[in-house]
C-alpha cells in the first residue's frame, strides 16, 4: 500500500514525487511514456529561474534523475482506470492494480486531434501534430498546418524555411495567435492562408495526399501538422471527478478536487497560466495537500 | 546486449537476414522523443531476450529512412524474418515495448 499515488512524471508529478518522499510519505509515480513530460519536445527553456538555455529534455532527464535519487519510486506503465473505495484507492494500469491512500493527478495534456474518421491511419503517414519533430521529412514539399493559436502560427513559420509550399488553415479569418507572429507568417511569400475553413476530409490512399475544406476547396498536399491545441488527460481516469469546461480537472489553487484524497497538480488543472514554474508548484501544493489529508484521515 | 548501429550496408545481413526478431529504431540527434527513447530501449537491451535491437540515424541514412516511408520518429518497426509484422510510432512505454518484444 502506497501512502501517495502519482499519475504523471511531468514538472508537476515528479516535484509532488520529490516533496512527498521529503514527508516521508511513500511514493509511486506513474508515467506511460517518459519522465519529463510535454517539456521534452521544447529546444530551449529560458523562463525557468536558475536554469537558463537548458533542453526540454535535459529539463525532464535531470528532474527524472533528482526524484529517483531521493527515493521517488517510478514505475513506467499507463495509468487506465482509478478507483476510490472507501479511503483507498485502486490504481489500475494495463498489467497490474496498485494501492495507495491519495492520488495526485499530473498526467498533463495530448494534443487535440481533428476528429475525423480516417486520421488515425495517416498518423506518420502524412499526418504529425509536432512540426519540430516531423518537419524535416517535408524538404521541398507542400505541408499544411490547421489551427490559429501560436503554436500553429510558430510551426507554420518553422515549416515554412523547410517546405516548399505550407498552408496554414484557420476555421476563423482572424488569428489567435501575437500580432507579431501574424505579421511574420504574412511577410511569408510561401505560406498561404486559407481562412474560415475547417478540415472536413483526409483524401489519400496509404498516405496522405490531400485534404478537403468544408468551403468546397480540396488541397494536394505531402503533409499536414495539426496544431489545434491540447486536451488534458482526463478522460475515464477516476470515476465522479468534476471537470469544467475543455475537460480539465476543476481545483483552485489548493489543488483539492472534489473528490477527498484526489488533488490534481501541473497542465491538467483549471487554471490561467500553464507553464513549468506553475507546474512545480502546483506538485509542491498538491503534496503538501495529500500529506495534510493522510493525516486527517488517519 | 548493444544495440547495433543500422546502416545500409548492414541492414540486409542484420535485420533482415536475421534468425532472431529485430527491433529498428529509426531516430535522429534533432528528435527529443528519440533521444528519451534511447535510454528506455538500452534497459531493453541490457536486460536482454530472443531479440536484437538496430537504431538507424534517418539523417546518416536517408535510403533506409526512404525505403520504409519513415515520416514520423521515432519510429518502431519489428522485423521477423525479414518481414515487417509492427510498426509504432512516437514515444512508446517500456512495457509496450517488452510486450512487441514478447518480454515479459
Amino acid at each position: 500500500m502506497y501512502d501517495i499515488a502519482i499519475v504523471g512524471a511531468g514538472p508537476a508529478g515528479l516535484t509532488a514525487g520529490i516533496y512527498a518522499v521529503r514527508a516521508n510519505k511513500k511514493v509511486i509515480v506513474f508515467e506511460a511514456l517518459t519522465a519529463g513530460g510535454q517539456i521534452i519536445n521544447t529546444s530551449h527553456i529560458d523562463n525557468y529561474p536558475v536554469a537558463p538555455h537548458i533542453t526540454g529534455l535535459e529539463f525532464g532527464q535531470t528532474l527524472e534523475k533528482q526524484a529517483k535519487d531521493l527515493d521517488v519510486e517510478i514505475e513506467y506503465s499507463e495509468v487506465t482506470h482509478i478507483v476510490k473505495e472507501n479511503n483507498r484507492f485502486m490504481i489500475r494500469t494495463e498489467d497490474e492494480t496498485y494501492f495507495s491512500r491519495a492520488v495526485i493527478i499530473a498526467s498533463g495534456t495530448s494534443p487535440r486531434k481533428l476528429g475525423l474518421e480516417n486520421e488515425d491511419v495517416f498518423v506518420g503517414k502524412g499526418i504529425s501534430y509536432c512540426a519540430t519533430c516531423d518537419g524535416a521529412f517535408y524538404k521541398g514539399k507542400t505541408v499544411a498546418v490547421n489551427g490559429g493559436g501560436n503554436s500553429a502560427l510558430h510551426e507554420a513559420l518553422y515549416l515554412s524555411d523547410i517546405a516548399a509550399k505550407v498552408y496554414l488553415i484557420h476555421r476563423r479569418n482572424e488569428f489567435r495567435a501575437s500580432d507579431n507572429l501574424v505579421d511574420k507568417v504574412k511577410a511569408k511569400d510561401n505560406i498561404e492562408l486559407v481562412l474560415e475553413s475547417s478540415i472536413i476530409e483526409l483524401l489519400g490512399d496509404g498516405h496522405l495526399q490531400g485534404i478537403k475544406t468544408d468551403t468546397g476547396r480540396e488541397i494536394e498536399l505531402d503533409g499536414l501538422f495539426v496544431s489545434i491545441g491540447r486536451t488534458p488527460n482526463t478522460k475515464n481516469l477516476i470515476d465522479g471527478l468534476e471537470l469544467v469546461e475543455g475537460d480539465y480537472a476543476k481545483a483552485n489553487e489548493d489543488c483539492h478536487t472534489n473528490i477527498p484524497g484526489v488533488f490534481v497538480a501541473g497542465d491538467v488543472r483549471s487554471k490561467e497560466l500553464r507553464q513549468l514554474v506553475t507546474a512545480t508548484s502546483d506538485g509542491a501544493i498538491a503534496a503538501t495537500e495529500a500529506v495534510n489529508y493522510l493525516k486527517e484521515v488517519q | 546486449m548493444i544495440i547495433i548501429n543500422g546502416t545500409n550496408d548492414n541492414f540486409q545481413k542484420e535485420v533482415l537476414e536475421s534468425e532472431l526478431p529485430v527491433l529498428v529504431d529509426f531516430n535522429a540527434t534533432w528528435c527529443p522523443p528519440c533521444q528519451a527513447l534511447h535510454p528506455i530501449l538500452e534497459e531493453i537491451a541490457n536486460e536482454g531476450g530472443d531479440f536484437k535491437i538496430v537504431a538507424v540515424d534517418i539523417d546518416d541514412e536517408e535510403e533506409l529512412a526512404e525505403k520504409f516511408n519513415i515520416s514520423s520518429i521515432p519510429c518502431l518497426i519489428l522485423f521477423n524474418d525479414g518481414v515487417e509484422v509492427d510498426r509504432k510510432i512516437g514515444l512508446q512505454p517500456k512495457k509496450r515495448l517488452q510486450k512487441m518484444l514478447g518480454v515479459k
